[in-house]
């Protein structure tokens, strides 16, 4: 996703002189290819995000369209009061790239890890938050924010998730994109753990049981009607991010459905359950551990089609 | 305007006064009537709790009506207690020490870039000098050799609560400023033709930015505020208010 955000930069800097990349020194290699052709688009602030992220203000007010650019959460919660007060309140044309969503620094431990970032984000008035669940949908949003105005945050994950392009396809910001229909149950999934997602639809297709996948590309603003629909026209609604439940996507999902008045058949939270992801291991691993992975999805679908019906059973039972 | 809203930082408000009225008084290249002209030179109050002093000044070359003042922290007003940039004038709302250098840093790379002639002015406190980010931001600015940044740091040696001689100390102040890569000049801040010799000299190395050091009391003006923390919180009413009026009148 990282490769496909800056070769979509790097595409677009020629018709887009005002666009300034702004690094906390990270990009080994990854960069060198943008940072040799616009080097006066290019800036290396240093191991200093807070001023990266006031400098990327003040350079966006004077009519720059400014991309900050780190890993987990040094462009954002070590700088969230620059990020408030000097891009947010100002409605300045930054965009925050943060390289390493959820656990994709697996091994490196968990300071590398942004599990808190989306609902953090998207707490912030007028910012955008981005989270692609693949290569396409990380290019097509860094597209998206290299016109739109504005504040913005961009979520790359290290896994993308093997979704087909239909032909013709368009992105469509702030909608949700339906990757698979189905009817049993909707998997709103954000960010490349979507990948899981599939494989556990997969798995349940073999017993019958056949999932909705959404990719919820655009976390804020969310694609209620889209939610809405899911909710009534399948049994029930499992959320999956590689964050915190709290406040992020599930905690989203259930805000935008409560007060839209539509109440799922069921609604799971699958994320980080006030923990730090302290376990060391690769990204795959982790998602094993944390129960986040393709097969811990199948069995919280299994499970809850088993109470659902047992449910039924004692409805029509009395 | 304090004494009428209730806000608070009268004190720093007085310890900037005569930089804010040099700056304002024909120093900036400002037009009231172009607020936002690309042109003008740009200004971060980062001490944005000497907003009322910021207003004051920019009431009185005509960005707004001085009887706005009066709104100051009422209900309704656009004129927050630090400074706000829904105010024709102000470029950056701040409020938070520590943000300014790095805002105005960005301005003047911006001006480079474009190799336009305006030049950036930053006003800092010396509290604010605790903070990280404002040495993230001067390392920055050497480095880029921004020489169109002037940085004054308000040097009163009173920061929230306490002197800094007590809290963290800061000597020797000039020195810091000029290993981290700018050209320093010290002056008195309530001297108007010493500050705008300083302005007018800068920058004072070429290819640097620029840091004046304006030495200041806190307070400046009314003596029983003078060199006190305790009007940093204090607001004047009554009897204090009318008796610091009429030093001030007895001064102009
Ligand atoms: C980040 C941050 N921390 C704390 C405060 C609260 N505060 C307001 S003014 C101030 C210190 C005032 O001293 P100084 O910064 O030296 O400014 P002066 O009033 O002396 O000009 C503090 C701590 C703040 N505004 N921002």
């Amino acid at each position: 996703m990282r490769d496909a955000f800056i070769r979509t930069l790097t595409d677009l800097a020629p018709q887009h002189p005002e666009l300034l990349l702004l690094t906390g020194d990270l990009g080994f290699k990854v960069l060198d290819q943008y940072i040799a052709r616009f080097p006066r688009q290019f800036l290396n602030v240093g191991v200093a995000e807070q001023n990266m992220s006031g400098l990327a203000a003040g350079l966006a007010l004077e009519g720059h369209t400014v991309f900050t650019y780190s890993i987990g959460n040094f462009p954002t919660l070590r700088c969230l009061e620059q990020i408030r007060n000097d891009i947010c309140y100002h409605g300045a044309n930054v965009k925050i790239v943060c390289i390493g969503g959820g656990m994709s620094y697996g091994a490196v431990g968990f300071s590398h890890h942004a599990t808190e970032d989306l609902a953090i984000l998207r707490s912030l008035p007028g910012m955008l938050v981005f989270s692609p669940c693949d290569l396409w949908e990380a290019a097509e949003a860094a597209r998206y924010l290299v016109s739109h105005r504005g504040p913005a945050y961009l979520r790359l994950d290290k896994s993308a998730a093997p979704v087909n392009v239909e032909p013709g396809e368009a992105f469509r910001p702030g909608s949700i994109r339906t990757v698979r229909e189905g009817s049993d149950v909707t998997l709103a999934a954000t960010g490349g753990i979507l990948g899981e997602a599939l494989l556990a639809a997969d798995a349940l297709a073999e017993q019958g049981i056949f999932c909705r996948v959404l990719s919820v590309h655009t976390v804020k603003p969310l694609d209620t009607d889209t939610l809405a629909a899911a909710a009534s026209e399948t049994g029930g609604i499992i959320s999956i991010e590689e964050h915190a439940v709290d406040g992020g996507l599930g905690g989203a999902i259930s805000e935008a459905l409560m007060e839209a008045g539509v109440f799922p058949g069921f609604f799971v939270r699958m994320g980080l359950r006030n923990t730090f992801s302290s376990a060391v291991g690769s990204q795959q691993y982790l998602r094993k551990v944390y129960s986040l992975d393709a097969a811990a999805i199948a069995r919280t679908v299994s499970a809850r089609l088993a109470r659902g019906a047992d449910r039924f059973l004692t409805v029509a039972a009395r | 305007m304090t004494s009428v809203g209730g806000g608070a930082h009268i004190g720093a408000v007085f310890s900037c006064a005569d930089i804010l009225a040099v700056l304002y008084g024909g120093f900036l290249r400002v037009d009231p009537t172009a607020p936002k002209s690309p042109s003008r030179d740009r200004f971060v109050l980062s001490k944005g709790h000497a907003g009322a002093g910021l207003y004051a000044v920019l009431a009185e070359r005509g960005f707004f009506p001085v009887e706005q003042l009066l709104t100051h922290y009422q209900d309704g007003s656009d004129l927050s207690g630090h400074v706000s940039h829904k105010l024709p004038g102000v470029d950056v709302s701040t409020g938070s020490l520590g943000h300014g250098l790095s805002i105005a840093a960005g301005m003047a790379y911006s001006a480079k870039l474009k190799s336009a002639p305006h030049r950036v002015f930053c006003l800092l406190s010396d509290g604010e000098c605790d903070e990280g980010s404002t040495w993230e931001a001067a390392l920055f600015a050497a480095h880029h050799g921004l020489s169109n940044l002037i940085a004054i740091v308000d040097y009163n040696r009173i920061q929230g609560i306490a002197p800094i001689a007590e809290v963290i100390e800061l000597a020797p102040f000039a020195e810091k400023w000029t290993a981290f890569g700018w050209g320093v000049r010290e002056v008195d801040g309530h001297d108007h033709q010493a500050l705008h010799t300083a302005l007018a000299a800068a920058p004072f190395v070429a290819g640097k930015p620029s840091c004046i050091l304006a030495h200041t009391v806190k307070g400046k003006g009314v003596s029983f505020m003078e060199n006190s923390v305790l009007w940093h919180y204090r607001i004047p009413r009554g009897a204090e208010f009318d008796a610091a009026l009429a030093e001030l009148e007895a001064h102009p």
